[in-house]
């Protein structure tokens, strides 16, 4: 079964190998302000190497936090053309920005096709635009797990903006809300049933609407739905607007900044974004708990036999599983 | 472990971008994962993107006859920017002379057209037993 994600199972002499890069430089070279240090670190979060907490340690970010907005949507409404757009827009009022775009991994074999940066080619070369693509690699949620992590890392790299692409999404990939300080949720005219039809939970994620592709009909349709829809929403103190852009012509995107920085200000006025940073690093941390713990069973039960074939016999998951939370490490 | 992850580029002024999707395809099913950058790179940018992604691996594809040119031109990168680890290969429209000299440049293995895909897979198994799955 696929097993990229677990903890440290290679040895580290594997990981280092040959590399130009080397694991004592690793933090020097991050310092220094050095990509492939950065993109490395990035990579050791994602195999959730246990170095990254040492790495954690003394990569403390420092100063003013990136502003963080994810971008989510259907597969194909356009949301890598619009980061490419929202990266452009802002290398003009020169800002450094970091891309994390997520694609999904095969859950049959862990490969994938990282197809997201196709979009984002012209800013190849642009010392201050960094763009990572990463698998989710088994992790549900639209995301993968070592986003947040590889959030702060570009934070203490000194990034000014992040931009986050999810996978296409389903149902129930939420999380980007949970991430991002502004969650923009993108639709299309061409929705097949329309909006009534949309998942439940996107709506209730989005910070900012952006309806796509307003080149194509039936795009004031979108909107009119949208909008009546919304009216019918309970009434938050902020309510989410509903733009219309072309990404692919670039139209649109100085408004759809705008709306971001209003939303940041709303953040910062109404006391919503500290709450929300708070609450961030509580799930985050249960999160990875989580991980651990589900790693620590099955490595158990893979490594114990006869605890195993109790756990068939009895057919007790619950009692199997705290016992051997309980034995401890 | 570590999932290889692989650039897969066009390089150069080349539309021919079936081979390339095709192996990059074979690539995923074979558990890697391939990060595709589409066409018209330049050398500079492949090195910047292998960078970025921290990739083990950059796979070029050259039907446009420029590959004695575009291929040393990659290796040279990844020596100016201090990343010789990480392994050129690729495949295309390449004469078998040229093969033979652009291994003796750094370049690691090349794939011409009628290769079996399995081929390809057998070849980044074997290139990297540890990590591969
Ligand atoms: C289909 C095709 C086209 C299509 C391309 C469609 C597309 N989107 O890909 C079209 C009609 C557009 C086209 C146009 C042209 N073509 Co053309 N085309 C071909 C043809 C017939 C087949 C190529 C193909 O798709 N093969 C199928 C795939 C699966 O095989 P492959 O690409 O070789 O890939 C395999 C290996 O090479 C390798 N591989 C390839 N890439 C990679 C990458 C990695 C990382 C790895 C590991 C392996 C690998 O693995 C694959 C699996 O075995 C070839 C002739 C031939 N028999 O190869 C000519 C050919 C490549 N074309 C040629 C030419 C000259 C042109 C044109 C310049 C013609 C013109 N005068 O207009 C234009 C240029 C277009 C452009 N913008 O670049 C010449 C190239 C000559 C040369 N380099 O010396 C060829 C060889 C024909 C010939 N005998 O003259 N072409
Ligand atoms: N007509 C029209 N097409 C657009 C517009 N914006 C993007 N597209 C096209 O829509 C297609 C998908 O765009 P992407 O940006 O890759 O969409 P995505 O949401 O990132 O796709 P996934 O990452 O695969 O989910 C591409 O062919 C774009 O050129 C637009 O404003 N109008
Ligand atoms: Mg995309």
């Amino acid at each position: 079964m696929a097993s990229w994600w677990c903890w440290g199972t290679t040895s580290p002499y594997a990981f280092w190998a040959g590399s130009e890069l080397n694991e004592a430089d690793l933090e020097t070279r991050f310092r220094s302000g050095d990509t492939r240090a950065l993109a490395r670190a990035i990579s050791l979060v994602e195999r959730r190497d246990p170095s990254v907490r040492a790495l954690e340690a003394t990569l403390r970010p420092k100063g003013q936090a990136p502003g963080v907005v994810g971008f989510t949507g259907a597969p194909g409404t356009g949301k890598s053309t619009l980061v490419d757009g929202v990266v452009a827009l802002l290398r003009k009022r020169e800002n450094s920005v970091a891309v994390l775009a997520t694609d999904p991994n095969s859950p049959f074999t862990g490969g994938a096709i990282l197809g997201d940066r196709i979009r984002m080619q012209r800013h190849a070369l642009d010392p201050k635009v960094f763009i990572r693509s990463m698998g989710a690699r088994g992790h549900l949620g639209g995301l993968s797990l070592a986003t947040r992590e590889a959030i702060r890392l570009l934070w203490a790299f000194g990034f000014d903006q992040v931009v986050i692409e999810t996978v296409g999404v389903g149902q129930s990939e939420l999380e980007v809300a949970a991430v991002a300080d502004t969650t923009v949720v993108v639709l299309t005219p061409n929705l097949g049933d329309g909006v009534q039809m949309i998942k439940a939970g996107i709506l209730e994620i989005a910070d900012i609407f952006v309806v796509n592709k307003a080149d194509l009909d039936g795009h004031a349709r979108v909107v009119t739905e949208l909008r009546s829809m919304l009216s019918l929403a309970p009434k938050g103190n902020w309510k989410p607007p509903i733009l219309a852009t072309v990404a692919a012509r670039q139209d649109g995107l100085e408004d759809l900044w705008e709306a971001v920085l209003a939303h940041r200000r709303h953040l910062e006025s109404s006391g919503r974004g500290r709450q929300l940073a708070e609450q961030r690093l509580r799930d985050e941390t249960a999160e990875v708990a989580a991980e651990i713990a589900r790693e620590r069973i099955r490595r158990a039960l893979a490594d114990d036999p006869a605890l195993s074939a109790r756990l068939l016999d009895t057919g007790t998951p619950y009692g199997t599983a705290e016992e051997i939370l309980d034995r401890g490490r | 472990m570590r999932p290889v992850r692989i650039i897969v580029a066009k390089v150069g002024l080349d539309g021919h971008d079936r081979g390339v999707k095709v192996v990059a395809r074979a690539l995923r099913d074979a558990g890697y994962e391939v990060i595709y950058t589409g066409l018209r790179q330049t050398p500079e940018m492949v090195v910047d993107a292998a960078l970025q992604e921290d990739a083990q691996v950059i796979g070029l594809s050259i039907h446009s006859g420029a590959h004695m040119t575009l291929f040393p031109a990659v290796v040279q990168e990844l020596k100016r920017r201090k990343a010789t680890d990480i392994v050129v290969f690729g495949g295309g429209i390449i004469p078998d002379d040229d093969v033979a000299a652009l291994k003796k440049q750094g370049v690691e293995q090349l794939f011409t057209p009628g290769t079996p895909l399995q081929e390809i897979v057998d070849w980044l198994r074997k290139r990297f037993p540890e990590e591969s799955r």
